[in-house]
């Protein structure tokens, strides 16, 4: 650590900052995009803008909140069941007549609701988030298929379904990615310029001395949950817009693809390290090289590959050049040390010299 | 090892040691044994169905209940070592997918291929993706959610590259193969057999064993154990290895038991199996639980559903009982802990 500590007083802020692992990813994904714009005749156009957004937006709205989870330490795999319960929730109110805005306020509502029962089991009563949100996974999941059972319910008001899918004049940018952009930026915000957020790395780096300086670990970790839900119950709102269809099985899955990309975009499973910024770039990331790879005609299934690579290569190359760089760290260090060691002992020599005469 | 880590049946143990055992110490371990409160459940759930219906113990009830809990008890005697070694294997879902397409595929291209090659080749198939896993863990050091998650989707992808549309389906297997998974032995499928012997050896393995204590260990506290000569690295890397093997032994007797196998097999299954190992009292963070606990909650996630069903309970309910039943689970870990560690406290108190 201390060569981190001696180098940074010669390096500029600028040369850190363009060597971060936040702009690694950035370089990545215009890597990406400029090669596929290139390679691919069809990638560079306004539908494709469309619908690599439309896509991206699920992932992005639930990576969000999951950045922070991750970064107090927890996590929750219960999100894409989140999603899915309020999807079924929708369609069966909107076939029994409600007015569209209730329903989209109930749906909300239970998002908050599923979040905070697992805030309370996992900060309230001390439970593990793994355990307890693999629980909830199965019991949200179930909820919905209560709900909604085998139907599928596609009679949303189409100006709402139209709008969801409408672009931003003739730009191909999907309207809601609007919101979407106020909720990353609302995320960013909390994260990096408040003390909450400063707050969410002391948790993640150590709750005991977190809770020592004042912070109600408990609550913020309960409110983290909560957010998370209500992020995912709009999510599966969207969900269901997009697709016209509310069933039971919507977005299922989705848990681990959010975590492939918050890991990859360089937050510590252990917590206490991460930003919004590299978060983001890893969604892109990932949306950019799986949609060029479909229209090359790379079947959907095969594209995981792509991201299960990305995330082990994400994971273990920082630690080869950790390996690395603390390798030759440490000689350095032999080095000053033995020229130290032969200074203090010339010094001793000489002082011990001097004490016979 | 820090107190929470001691589990009821240890302190029982040493306040038993002294003192004769006697029939109050023996019911005392019973009753709190980490496995009990599952063992109970799933013995009241059985009992409860069957006075419901009779036919839920018949000869064909039994025989399904046995054939449907099989694959879910491998995978999750498996999946519980690597846990108690405080890691996980969220790839087994795909390594399960290819070795039984791996099944498949070699029945298909060597009719003539004998049985007993077909497992042996298959399992190490699934010990060397599990081997895979263990490397990038160990030689990384990084954390294995993290690297199963990747490795579960690029196993999947293999699948389906592999697989493409293509499904196997039981004509396409000698019918001896599949017999295994309808002829019986004193009313006990084949396969069921074959899967109890191994949650023997395994908890001889884990229980009796150097290298499975080494696990514990580990679970309980790696530096501790590094500390202690553990080869942590070593013992961990067995952990994933060994957890492939019964992987790929699953794959092949799903090959066996269902009709077709293709590239979505055992898609998601790995959080039931998880779920599995917690519910059978399997300490997520490693260190405590046993793998008979662990094939005992496989059985009684797998038995819920046949009950449910013949409860006749509305299909669509079983999912979110399944939910609230791993809840209860942790919940119900959570205080047997908290009481371990306040019975461990008045009697450090009693003889300080």
């Amino acid at each position: 650590m201390a060569e981190t500590i001696g180098r940074s007083g010669q390096k500029a802020d600028w040369v850190r900052l363009a060597l971060s692992r936040d702009a690694i990813m950035i370089y990545a994904v215009v890597v990406a995009v400029l090669f596929a714009s290139l390679r691919l005749e069809r990638f560079a156009s306004t539908l494709t803008v469309g619908f690599l957004l439309l896509d991206l937006i699920p992932v992005l709205l639930i990576a969000m909140p999951m950045t922070l989870i991750i970064i107090t330490g927890e996590i929750d795999l219960s999100v894409a069941s989140i999603a899915g319960l309020s999807s079924a929730m929708m369609g069966t109110l909107w076939e029994d007549g409600f007015p569209i805005w209730l329903v989209i306020v109930v749906c909300l509502a239970i998002g908050l609701i599923a979040g905070a029962v697992n805030g309370i089991l996992i900060a309230g009563l001390g439970l593990q988030s793994l355990a307890v949100t693999i629980g909830t996974l199965a019991l949200y999941r179930g909820l919905a298929l209560v709900v909604i059972g085998d139907n599928a319910v596609a009679s949303f008001p189409a100006g709402l379904t139209s709008f969801t899918t409408s672009k931003l004049g003739n730009t191909g940018i999907p309207t809601v990615m609007i919101g979407v952009m106020v909720i990353v930026i609302m995320f960013a915000v909390v994260l990096h310029l408040t003390p909450f957020g400063r707050g969410l790395y002391a948790i993640g780096s150590a709750a005991e001395a977190a809770s020592f300086v004042g912070i109600d670990v408990a609550r913020v970790k309960i409110k983290l949950y909560v957010w998370c839900g209500g992020i995912s119950a709009l999510t599966g709102i969207y969900w269901t817009l997009r697709f016209s269809s509310a069933r039971s099985d919507n977005a299922s899955g989705l848990e681990l693809t959010v975590i492939a990309a918050v890991l990859l975009g360089g937050v510590s499973i252990f917590g206490g390290k991460g930003s919004i910024t590299g978060v983001v770039a890893a969604v892109g990331l990932i949306g950019t090289i799986t949609y060029s790879l479909r229209l090359e005609r790379v079947s959907d299934v095969v594209l995981i590959i792509v991201t299960g690579t990305l995330l082990i290569v994400s994971v273990v190359a920082p630690r080869i050049f950790e390996v690395i760089s603390g390798a030759r760290h440490r000689r350095k260090l032999s080095t000053q040390l033995a020229v130290d060691r032969s200074a203090i002992t010339t010094h001793t020599r000489s002082t011990a010299h001097r004490k016979e005469e | 090892m820090s107190a929470q880590e001691i589990s009821s049946t240890d302190i029982e143990a040493v306040l038993a040691t002294g003192s004769r055992p006697t029939l109050m110490t023996a019911v005392k371990r019973l009753l709190t044994a980490r496995e009990f409160p599952v063992t109970a459940a799933l013995v009241a759930l059985v009992l409860f169905t069957y006075a419901n219906n009779q036919l839920f113990l018949s000869r064909q009830g039994v025989k399904d209940l046995l054939l449907n809990a099989t694959i879910v008890i491998l995978l999750a005697v498996g999946q519980s070592i690597v846990i108690i070694s405080r890691n996980v294997d969220l790839s087994i879902g795909s390594i399960l997918g290819l070795t039984a397409f791996a099944t498949g595929t070699l029945f298909v291209n060597n009719p003539d291929i004998p049985i007993w090659a077909v497992f042996v080749i298959v399992s190490l198939f699934g010990a060397l993706l599990g081997a895979l896993n263990g490397l990038l863990v160990t030689v990384a050091r990084v954390p294995a959610l993290v690297i199963t998650l990747g490795t579960l989707y690029v196993f999947r992808g293999f699948n389906n590259l592999w697989a493409g549309p293509t499904q196997y389906f039981a004509d396409d297997r000698p019918d001896a193969f599949g017999d295994l998974s309808v002829d019986t032995v004193f009313g006990l499928p084949i396969i069921t057999l074959g899967a109890l012997l191994v949650v023997v050896i395994v908890a001889g393995f884990m229980g009796r064993t150097r290298r499975g204590r080494d696990l514990y260990a580990i679970g309980s506290d790696p530096t501790a154990a590094l500390l202690f000569g553990v080869p942590v690295g070593r013992r961990v890397f067995l952990a994933f290895a060994v957890n492939g093997l019964l992987a790929g032994l699953a794959g092949v007797l799903y090959a066996s038991r269902f009709n077709s196998v293709g590239a979505t097999t055992g898609n998601g299954i790995e959080l039931d199996v998880v779920a599995a190992a917690v519910v059978g009292g399997v300490a997520i963070f490693g260190g405590s639980g046993t793998v008979v606990g662990a094939a005992i909650g496989a059985m009684l996630l797998t038995t819920i559903t046949s009950s449910l069903t013949t409860l006749r309970v509305d299909k669509f309910w079983q999912q979110a009982i399944v939910g609230v039943l791993i809840l209860a689970a942790i919940a119900a870990d959570r205080i047997v802990k908290l009481r371990a560690e306040r019975r461990l406290q008045t009697s450090e108190a009693h003889h300080g």
